[in-house]
């Protein structure tokens, strides 16, 4: 898919009407993931019961591919298991990077799939991964993910 | 403007494709002409310089000293002791900072900068104020981006033992009152340092004219290889400092325990040093000429005129620093309303037209004028007019692009 395309087709969607931008009340988990050298910046919310997510949102600010990104992700984890959010981030990562191109695979990730393009874009990856690599840290070490953030 | 068009076709990058670079702060792009002088030392004369007694080392030698005489004059006439190699600014203001920051600086001593230095001319002077216990003070601009009057004499004090301060903002891409400044830090007993990066490719330089004690310049941003930069030095200055780096070539005599330095300049240029990069510097130097700062400055002031006229006309564009283009020095930094930078460069790359979107290696000044990053189109005078219509043409689509109404 050809930039543009992908900006008009998925990613203004996303970043000009989002679907889970805002503030979560009583979060489980709250962890903030910044891109120093261009700005992004996120604060991903968690709610979590009997190792299920049941409820996210992030604010922030950042390039539309950043906050587009996190959205779709968010969207994509409400309702699986910690382990299956945390397979869905490798998978994402794996695409963007190049190391998963099996389409088969990338099934998994519905629409955030669409990012798929973004692994010929090096310069951009860094702000495609930001909300994952942000679920992703927090899942795995919780004690980072305090509501005093 | 014919003899400008026959310039740029010396450029191969620049008219092999339909690509349109307006990023040459960040790096000009080269003319064969360097890219040759470069090719022709290392295919007729290269060996180690000045350590072989052969004639390959010698003319090697011979090279390399020729280009530090032409980089002498380019400064204004200096002794070509005062020229050290280094690999760019960045690393000439570290040897400032290392070699003579740290033995001049005492606790409770201030050092002076502005908010619209590159990181390389800040961060060298916070860890100077961090291990002396010295004081880090920034000057701050008007609107406009000018630092007046009031506000250096009121920062530049009896305790101000050092003031750094860039000649062009790479952001604001205005022109510092470089010369009143240095005036008023030398009234004060402080020693003035110049970030020339972003002047040196643009215009006449004259470091005594202008009171520089220390000056900066890369040679990559000015036609030159990359890895080859400049650090001008007074040489009452040079003589009492130590050397930044040390081991091969800076020496005199080495014993066990012990060893005597070379003399200026060998003895900052430690190691192999880079003398086919000096030689393109040098070509570049003779290039720069031959297109005539006269031209430059006519070429550019006309094309940031009418990029800026351009950019005013849509509502939706905020451009930063003086309304006059002729104090840009090429430089023009924009934003656009709901579009993230990074967002623009990328749709703009689609278009085959490369600029420069972040903060610039300049977080303090983003902080101070309140963006968190920007997007950057900066000239030099081989791009053309009808670039610029490309560059307008694609910037009036990005919006749409983005989502929102035509």
């Amino acid at each position: 898919m050809e930039l543009k395309q992908l900006y008009r087709e998925i990613v203004n969607e996303h970043n000009l009407h989002p679907m889970y931008k805002g503030k979560l009340e009583n979060p489980d988990l709250v962890l903030r993931g910044v891109n120093p050298s261009c700005g992004d910046d996120i604060t991903l919310q968690l709610k979590i019961k009997d190792g299920v997510i049941t409820e996210g949102m992030y604010e922030g600010s950042g390039c539309a591919i950043s906050q587009a990104s996190v959205d779709m992700m968010v969207d994509q984890i409400i309702g699986k298991s910690k382990e299956e959010a945390l397979k869905l981030a490798a998978t994402f990562m794996g695409m963007v990077k190049g190391e998963i191109t099996d389409e088969e695979t990338l099934e998994i990730l519905d629409e955030a799939a669409a990012l798929q393009d973004v692994s010929h874009m090096p310069a951009r990856v860094k702000c495609a991964v930001l909300g994952w690599h942000t679920m992703q840290e927090m899942l795995e070490h919780p004690e980072k993910a305090n509501d005093s953030v | 403007m014919s003899t400008l068009g026959d310039f740029r076709k010396d450029f191969d990058i620049l008219t092999n494709g339909d690509y349109v670079y307006f990023d040459n702060a960040a790096t000009s792009q080269r003319p064969r002409q360097v890219l040759d002088a470069v090719s022709t030392f290392y295919k007729e004369r290269n060996a180690n310089p000045l350590r072989g007694l052969y004639d390959w080392s010698m003319w090697a030698t011979e090279s390399y000293e020729d280009s530090r005489a032409v980089v002498a004059d380019f400064l204004g006439g200096v002794s070509t002791e005062e020229v050290i190699f280094t690999r760019n600014t960045t690393e000439s203001l570290n040897l400032v900072a290392y070699s003579y920051g740290l033995d001049t600086v005492k606790e409770g001593d201030e050092i002076v900068i502005s908010v619209m230095e590159h990181h390389s001319n800040i961060l060298p002077w916070q860890m100077v104020a961090r291990k002396r216990g010295a004081k880090l003070v920034y000057m701050e601009p008007d609107e406009e981006g000018t630092i007046t009057r009031e506000e250096y004499e009121s920062k530049i004090t009896d305790k101000t033992k050092i003031v750094a301060i860039g000649h062009v903002s790479n952001v604001m891409g205005v022109t510092n009152p470089v010369k009143e400044i240095a005036a008023y830090a030398h009234s004060k007993g402080a020693t003035v340092v110049v970030d020339g990066a972003q002047s040196a490719p643009h215009m006449k330089i004259d470091v005594r004219e202008l009171g520089a004690d220390f000056f900066a310049f890369s040679g990559h941003k000015m036609m030159a290889p990359m890895g080859i930069g400049v650090l001008y030095g007074r040489k009452d200055f040079l003589l009492n400092m130590s050397p930044f780096l040390t081991g091969g070539e800076m020496i005199e005599y080495v014993t066990r325990e012990d060893a005597t330095y070379a003399e200026l300049p060998h003895k900052f240029e430690a190691g192999t040093v880079n003398a086919g990069d000096a030689v393109g510097l040098a070509e570049a130097i003779k290039y720069l000429r031959n297109v005539g700062y006269d031209n430059i400055e006519e070429q550019e002031i006309k094309l940031t005129k009418k990029l800026m006229e351009g950019l005013s006309k849509l509502p939706y564009v905020k451009i930063y620093g003086s309304k006059d283009p002729k104090k840009h020095c090429g430089i023009v930094t924009f934003t656009i309303d709901g579009v993230h930078p990074h967002d623009i460069s990328s749709v703009l790359n689609d278009d085959h037209v490369c600029i420069r979107a972040g903060h610039h290696c300049a977080q303090p000044l983003m902080q101070f004028i309140g963006a968190g990053s920007t997007a950057r189109a900066s000239l030099y005078f081989y791009n053309t007019e009808e670039e610029v219509d490309i560059f307008l043409e694609k910037i009036a689509k990005v919006r749409e692009v983005m989502g929102y109404g035509a």
